[in-house]
């Protein structure tokens, strides 16, 4: 039977548990942040250049937009623009971008499902053209760079398609170790 | 049905959906593209370390191996004058046998000779006589050419720069091919480095010196750090050439040696631009260069050789007072055109990871170019992931031609157009028809897997100091660690600058309750049996040693030489090893008793050294 202090004590402790958990946890994230950052430290001075912050980023599993990394940028960017970001400013902005864990994830269905909705013609294929068309013109658009290594990965070299659900898969599956 | 991230919008249009989708896949694909480049990335960096890392321990090892040479090379009695080595190099002795279809060269060279030399060597080797013919009359020209070449744009002349090339035939193709070979019309400049790790370092310097003796006014070659014969003992070219002319390989190489010293130092392009294969320091003085005998430059003007030689000769003789200060300057300028590179913040210090030459800061730069009323640097030395990169405001051009230098696809090579306007214009290509069946991920992943295979090796050349280190950590001798004191233990172990925690999914297969069992990880590594552990550390300084005492190069050394090794190493590790033990040592060392120690029973030699020294609680580290 559980009284009040019974309860009391169960959340006391919970509480307790929840803080040290925490505590492991944000030192575990601010190594994690730390070493990501280091990457790309080129001169070893605590400093990056401004135009890495997106990889680093996408580097510790997060899936911001361009937008929301200008945003971010914004933020981390000194009074008077340097083109380099400082490891002090990096590390408490980063740490709460995990612990809130902003920017979650793309599912492999959702992704799939994109990729359905362009295939209007429920073709089960996207030609490049189509794919190139939608990816270098709408949203927030690929660089001619981009798309063409995309493509050099996406497209089936026989059928000259991309047969988006293997390639879904495909590229998913690369990422579990 | 839509993307479950953004709010469902009350539209519903084709249109609205086909946008949302869109961004999706961007944002998707962008995160993926992130996570191959940092792969690239870390992979690029132990690349970079292991290569300074290696570059460092030997360098440690310079003086003592030059002083070996010294020691064991025929020019003990060595002649002086010039004329007295072009007989010692005399190839007319030489007999070209009639089945030979390589290219028969008449001096002196024209234009299709030096053509066709090229085409020659896509799947044939130059005979050592015309080796020795060319390599001689290259000797010839090169001593009367300046310290400085001077060169100049005008009738608008379009020069050419390469960077490194490092034996890489294919890339020398690959410029030729793009921009055409060498001749009045096209003036080329050379920035060193041309031998070492590539397999057709021979191959690459005849076709250079062919076009130097065909087009003297419009071929221009620096000399690079790797145009040292010590380095080349470490790095591969000695190798080559010793197995690719067995014969004469010995007289091809100390022919070398002479044109190496003798090659110029830097160029200038009309008094403006700088080439130059390293860098330059805050004391780089061009007049002091244009003036110097580089010839005679060398280490042994250098003041650690001579305390080095004075502690080991029994008889020692006060050295004379050529070894000045000004022997030591002049070294210092050299080492530091051929040595530096370059580096972000102000400032001018040692180069203590590559053991010469510094690292130079923009206001040295600024300075160093209005001292000299030159407006930019080109250098090379450093691989670049593009072939190229600026820095110092862009007063600094770092230009390497050596694609695919780490692995293929880890790099674009690079070389560079300046016109009378003096504004460079790039040419990038990668050398190899692999890489182009492979997308961006496949080449990524590729490069990474020799990386980890070239990293893990190290790990577990470093087993006994890692125990150590594990077993330290753990004192209640559970066999477990966790990954942030396996992280600390690498990094205080391997002394390489590497981010281990990005890296340990990679090199760590599994782990339980966030602990690992370390003696299964290092069973896990995958490595050879074959493969000793203190033997591989120290395999090529040993084969280099083998290589230098085994004078005539018949794979065998006298029992003589291999006692006056061990007494050199005793005496410059400072180790007390007597006379006793050194005889018994290398009577041991003859395993097969044929009276003779052969390159198998040497390495044996220094693994039960090598050992007992660890029993004795001391490593085995060169000071």
């Amino acid at each position: 039977e559980v009284t009040e202090t019974s309860k009391k004590s169960i959340v006391t402790f919970s509480e307790i548990h929840h803080f040290l958990l925490s505590d492991t946890i944000i030192t575990e994230t601010q190594k994690r942040i730390s070493n990501a950052f280091d990457v790309f430290d080129h001169e070893s001075n605590k400093t990056v250049d401004v135009r890495e912050i997106g990889t680093i980023i996408r580097s510790l599993g997060c899936f911001p937009s361009e937008a929301d990394l200008h945003d971010i940028i914004a933020e981390l960017e000194e009074e008077e623009p340097t083109g380099f970001v400082r490891y002090e400013k990096f590390l408490p902005t980063m740490t709460k971008i995990l612990l809130e864990r902003k920017f979650r994830p793309i599912t492999e269905d959702l992704l799939l499902q994109a990729f359905e909705v362009l295939d209007q013609q429920k073709k089960g294929h996207l030609e490049p053209e189509e794919l190139t068309k939608y990816l270098t013109q709408e949203g927030e658009p690929f660089t001619q760079e981009e798309m063409d290594e995309m493509l050099s990965a996406a497209v089936d070299p026989d059928k000259n398609v991309i047969l988006y659900k293997d390639f879904v898969s495909m590229m998913t599956f690369d990422d579990t170790r | 049905m839509g993307c479950g991230v953004t709010k469902t919008s009350e539209f519903n249009r084709k249109f609205d959906k086909a946008m949302k989708a869109a961004v999706l896949i961007q944002r998707w694909y962008r995160q993926y593209a992130a996570r191959m480049e940092v792969r690239r990335r870390y992979t690029w960096n132990i690349f970079q370390s292991m290569e300074y890392a290696d570059l460092q321990d030997q360098i440690k090892l310079y003086n003592f191996l030059g002083y070996l040479m010294d020691n064991f090379t025929p020019s003990k009695n060595e002649v002086c004058r010039d004329a007295e080595w072009e007989r010692y190099f005399s190839y007319n002795n030489i007999t070209v046998p009639d089945i030979y279809s390589g290219p028969r060269l008449t001096f002196p060279l024209d234009m299709d000779q030096a053509a066709h030399l090229v085409e020659a060597f896509k799947n044939k080797q130059l005979h050592s006589r015309y080796v020795l013919q060319l390599l001689l009359e290259t000797w010839k020209l090169l001593r009367v050419l300046p310290n400085i070449n001077r060169v100049s744009t005008c009738h608008s002349k379009e020069i050419t720069i390469c960077g490194d090339l490092h034996g890489q035939l294919e890339d020398l193709l690959l410029i030729f091919y793009k921009n055409g070979m060498p001749s009045l019309e096209k003036p080329y400049v050379f920035n060193g480095d041309y031998v070492d790790r590539g397999k057709d370092s021979i191959e690459i310097l005849l076709i250079l010196f062919a076009f130097l003796l065909v087009f003297p006014g419009d071929v221009y070659l620096n000399r690079g750090n790797h145009e040292d014969h010590i380095i080349n003992l470490r790095y591969g070219f000695t190798k080559e050439v010793l197995n690719k002319y067995k014969l004469h390989g010995k007289r091809i190489l100390k022919l070398l040696q002479k044109i190496f010293s003798w090659l110029p130092l830097v160029t200038v392009i009309d008094q403006r631009v700088l080439i130059v294969h390293g860098g330059i320091s805050d004391t780089t003085d061009l007049a002091l260069i244009a003036r110097v005998d580089r010839h005679r430059v060398s280490r042994t003007n250098g003041k650690s050789h001579r305390i080095l030689s004075s502690a080991l000769s029994s008889d020692s003789e006060p050295e004379s007072s050529e070894f000045t200060d000004t022997g030591n300057d002049e070294w210092k300028q050299i080492l530091d055109l051929l040595w530096s590179d370059p580096m972000s913040h102000d400032g001018c210090i040692p180069n203590e990871v590559r053991g010469g030459g510094c690292y130079w800061g923009p206001d040295v730069t600024e300075g160093f170019l209005n001292r000299h009323n030159l407006q930019l640097i080109i250098r090379s030395h450093e691989c670049k992931q593009d072939g190229y990169e600026f820095c110092h405001n862009r007063k600094v051009l770092t230009l390497f031609s050596a694609s695919n230098y780490y692995e293929v696809g880890s790099n674009r090579g690079a070389f560079v157009r300046l016109g009378p306007d003096l504004v460079p214009y790039f040419v990038q290509y990668q050398a190899t028809s692999m890489t182009r069946g492979l997308s961006f991920p496949q080449n990524v992943k590729r490069t990474e897997h020799t990386a980890l295979k070239v990293l893990r090796e190290q790990l577990f050349v470093h087993k006994s100091d890692l125990l150590s280190a594990f077993q330290e950590i753990d004192k209640e001798n559970t066999g477990l660690i966790c990954l942030n004191d396996w992280a600390s233990a690498i990094e205080r172990v391997l002394h390489l600058d590497l981010p281990w925690r990005v890296l340990h999914p990679q090199l760590v297969s599994s782990t339980t309750d966030g602990k690992l069992d370390y003696h299964g990880w290092f069973r896990d590594l995958h490595i050879e049996q074959t493969m000793l552990e203190t033997l591989y550390r120290h395999r090529s300084t040993l084969e280099t040693i083998f290589r230098i005492v085994d004078t005539d190069n018949s794979g065998l050394i006298t029992f003589e030489d291999f006692r006056q090794t061990l007494k050199l190493l005793s005496a410059y590790l400072k180790m007390e090893i007597s006379d006793e033990v050194i005889n018994e040592l290398v009577i041991s060392t003859d395993t097969n008793n044929d009276g003779s120690i052969d390159i198998d029973e040497f390495m044996e030699a220094f693994r039960l050294v090598d050992k007992s020294r660890l029993e004795r609680g001391k490593s085995l580290e060169y000071t």
